[in-house]
């Protein structure tokens, strides 16, 4: 997809194309056995039906001087740099003057290779408006002719920081209740690590996400609630994907030059080192959030900081640091504060808190969480 | 060649600023960097919504009415129409222009295209 975008520049056509090529090895590679380069067979046999289709549609006259291009433009189309080809489809994927909302549908569709269809079921939303938003964005492309290119130096810690935005949201979507969206962002991180391994924000994301996906088995009860850190089984945690996450986060260390998720990463790889809740190292913890909360100033990281000065400081330093802080609409805000009331033998305030919490949690498993908590 | 407008958003009573002449010295330094550049189309300062006009259709007729078309509390107080081979140079231009006139401009691309 991503070679034939730069070939063709129009990604509609590219799609079709890479569709009409997939059909016909799908008849033809059965009998014929396999191409010695298949991928390099579906780009070839895509670009000829494109320009098949260009030269049928050719009554246009633009058309016609595009077919002609792609005649004349018979670069190699090797598989080789396939690598930057698919970083400039990502980052059209992800181009500031399109809505986040965009930014995650078109990087599921074209970098992820999902459906219409999935990508409307996994953020709930009907299939007509997801597809609506689908063609809106290409469209922009297309029409505001936003470049397929990576961004230079310059602007590259922005840009990127954009497409590492995209990824983490479909992975924090897929958080409690739909696994698949948590897979296909690993995945995409995993890919982005591959593309760009100089990047120690990549690195971080994807050591981030491992460690929050290894423990997955035990972060949910069977009745579908949600279990706090200090109540999950450890010994359903993945050990694979930790080992994998500490590998990253070591290597990040060694470069040294922290950012927001690389700190996050640590801060989860000091959890998963623990063997139990209270074998947690939280002096370290606190530490890694009093540089988090350095380099990325917001109330909700303040609010997590406060949770680790709970357990350094005690739950009535923590409360006084959470009091100042303006997050009325967000659940965990009343659910921590509900849970230091609580620490203090405050049982009447914290019922109250757990209620405030409730009325604002977003899912069931949340919700789960928080009656057991008011019980 | 793409050709994009960029439209420049203000409040419909916004005061001048103190430093009016140096914003003006800004903008005209945007300008002639444009020029230098092979960028610049046209450009321009509109007077307030209320000197607009607008005309429709009725039937056969064309009624004359006072503008502006939409009331709103921002209107387009002047453009610039540059050419840009793609929408990543267009918006370094129009960062370039919000920095001088320091209000939001909003970028759009016409539907055809012009010599290089």
């Amino acid at each position: 997809m991503a070679v034939l975008t730069r070939v063709l520049g129009d990604i509609d056509l590219a799609e079709d194309a890479v569709q009409e090529a997939f059909t016909t090895a799908a008849e033809r590679w059965p009998a014929d056995g396999l191409p010695p380069s298949p991928a390099g067979w579906i780009i070839t046999t895509a670009r000829n039906r494109a320009i098949d289709r260009l030269r049928r549609e050719a009554a246009r006259a633009d058309k016609q001087a595009q077919a002609a291009l792609l005649h004349t433009n018979d670069e190699p189309l090797e598989v080789g740099p396939v690598r930057d080809d698919r970083l400039r489809l990502i980052f059209t994927c992800c181009h500031p003057s399109l809505s986040q909302a965009a930014q995650v549908a078109l990087t599921l569709r074209l970098i992820g290779g999902l459906s219409t269809p999935e990508i409307a079921r996994a953020f709930l939303v009907p299939e007509p408006t997801m597809a609506q938003r689908l063609v809106r964005a290409k469209g922009k492309i297309r029409d505001a002719r936003i470049p397929y290119r990576i961004p230079p130096e310059a602007e590259l810690p922005e840009r990127l920081q954009a497409v590492l935005a995209v990824v983490y949201l479909i992975f924090n979507e897929g958080h409690l209740t739909r696994p698949e969206l948590c897979a296909e962002a690993i995945r995409l991180g995993r890919l982005l690590a591959e593309l760009m391994p100089d990047e120690p924000e990549v690195t971080g994301l994807l050591a981030l996400m491992l460690l929050t996906e290894s423990r997955r088995a035990a972060r949910i009860a069977p009745g579908g609630g949600l279990i706090t850190l200090a109540g999950q089984d450890r010994t359903r945690w993945d050990r694979a994907l930790i080992a994998e996450g500490h590998a990253l986060v070591r290597q990040c260390l060694r470069r040294n030059q922290p950012g927001p998720y690389q700190i996050q990463a640590a801060i989860n790889a000091v959890h998963s080192d623990a063997p139990t809740a209270a074998d947690t190292d939280w002096s370290q913890i606190l530490a890694l959030y009093d540089q988090l909360l350095a380099c990325s100033p917001t109330p909700v990281v303040a609010l997590n900081r406060a949770v680790a000065v709970a357990e350094t400081d005690g739950p009535r330093r923590a409360l006084d640091l959470v009091d100042e802080l303006n997050l009325d609409g967000y659940y965990l805000f009343h659910a921590i504060r509900a849970d230091l009331l609580r620490r203090l033998g405050r049982d009447a305030e914290a019922a109250r808190a757990y209620q405030a919490a409730l009325d604002r949690a977003e899912n069931t498993a949340e919700r789960e969480f928080l009656t057991t908590r008011l019980t | 060649m793409k050709q994009y407008l960029l439209s420049v958003f203000h409040p419909e009573d916004m005061a001048p600023p103190a430093d009016v002449d140096q914003l003006m010295k800004d903008v005209d330094a945007v300008n002639e960097e444009m020029r230098a550049a092979g960028v610049w189309v046209f450009a321009g300062g509109l007077y307030p919504s209320s000197t607009a006009t607008v005309v429709r259709l009725a039937g056969q007729d064309v009624l004359t009415t006072d503008g502006p078309f939409i009331e709103g509390k921002e209107h387009v107080g002047g453009v610039w129409i540059i050419k840009a081979p793609d929408l990543d140079v267009a918006l370094e231009w129009a960062r370039k222009a919000t920095r001088a006139c320091r209000i939001p401009i909003e970028v759009r691309p016409f539907q055809e295209e012009v010599e290089d």
